[in-house]
């Protein structure tokens, strides 16, 4: 364990360290090849309390816009965290570091997958961590709904969306392209 | 069973990928589609097989998405794959990387974030029953994803533990 510190978050951003391309590819490194069971709780760990290249406040804010973008939250998150300390440099050396060892240890599963898969103990064992790993996402889903207001009409986009691509199988495209425009336009309403 | 053609693969995850606001499960449901249902390059089973192994290992979870290129096409789809992955999100997120450090938290931007968060989770949730559908044959499978769930809502436990005890279970013979 390290040593206790002052409460992360405190600090004046003046006082912030210089980072290098190749501090970030090695936090990124720390995160990703700690996070057993998802990133998360990792990428705050390291990079507000351990290096504190983030206070608490921008952690969560950068977090949440790495959630409206495209693609997995804490990769978007590394990107524009290495953007802001090291230029594109430092975007690519996020990258590298959050991807590049996962990328070759789940070849080496999958390996491994290949050669054992019919053993009736490996197919018991993933069967069971199969059941395990849903309840994680539907845990997931339901974290992320306690923040929708009391309110039928994005409840109804959350239901909408559940029945066409999860239950009637619909192309994602389709589906979201219908109630992506009227989920925004809807909100932009609400707003006024 | 179609031939695994990269190239195609390539350019559907890429689509998906660029759509995929609110994280990656939100478009497992269409990649199950394209792999499994379409051109039956996997089984469901497999592909489910992909998803489990990709949470228990280190990294991101994300990592299921090269795993499943990699059931497909070895080397080749599981570089196709995970740049797929990797493509429009580095563009995307640099773009406004830069865009917002001149218009921090415009009104359109709070309109996106709000009206897309209830259709993200809608396809959190879908990921999950299509999941569930090919996991779980009986009650013993449901019960462990329903008490996993509870477990999860109401502790601070490791994830990583949840999936131990489930490979525990099987190989118990509970599931």
């Amino acid at each position: 364990m390290p040593q206790e510190q002052p409460a992360p978050g405190t600090e004046s951003e003046a006082a912030r360290p210089r980072v290098t391309a190749l501090d970030i590819f090695l936090a990124f490194t720390q995160i990703s090849l700690s996070g057993f069971g998802g990133v998360m709780f990792w990428a705050r760990h390291v990079l507000v309390e351990r290096r504190r290249w983030f206070t608490e406040r921008e952690f969560v804010e950068t977090l949440a816009m790495g959630q409206m973008l495209p693609g997995p939250n804490i990769f978007n998150l590394g990107l524009m965290m290495g953007y802001r300390h090291a230029g594109f440099p430092g975007a690519f050396a996020a990258i590298a570091g959050f991807m590049g060892w996962p990328f070759l240890i789940v070849i080496g599963i999958g390996m491994l997958y290949a050669r054992y898969e019919h053993l009736p103990l490996v197919q018991q064992a993933l069967s069971g961590m199969s059941s395990a790993a849903i309840g994680l996402l539907i845990a997931n889903g339901l974290k992320m709904a306690s923040i929708l207001p009391r309110h039928w009409r994005p409840w109804l986009f959350t239901l909408l969306a559940f029945a066409g691509v999860g239950v009637l199988r619909w192309p994602l495209i389709g589906v979201l392209g219908v109630l992506a425009p009227f989920g925004i336009a809807g909100a932009w309403k609400a707003k006024r | 069973m179609d031939r695994p053609d990269v190239m195609a693969l390539f350019l559907h995850f890429l689509m998906l990928s660029a759509m995929a606001v609110g994280g990656t499960q939100t478009v497992m449901p269409d990649m199950h589609r394209y792999v499994v249902d379409v051109h039956q390059w996997i089984t469901s089973k497999q592909f489910a097989d992909a998803y489990a192994l990709a949470q228990a290992a280190p990294g991101p979870n994300v990592m299921y998405v090269t795993l499943i290129g990699w059931q497909v096409a070895g080397w080749s789809g599981a570089i196709a794959t995970t740049f797929a992955l990797i493509i429009p999100s580095t563009a995307f997120t640099l773009l406004f990387a830069r865009l917002s450090a001149r218009n921090p938290d415009a009104p359109f931007g709070r309109a996106l974030r709000r009206g897309l968060a209830p259709i993200a989770i809608g396809l959190t949730l879908a990921s999950a029953w299509v999941l569930v559908r090919s996991v779980n044959h009986d009650w013993h499978g449901y019960l462990l994803t329903a008490l996993t769930v509870a477990i999860v809502l109401r502790t601070r436990l490791n994830p990583l533990w949840l999936i131990a005890a489930g490979a525990l279970a099987g190989m118990a013979g509970l599931v």
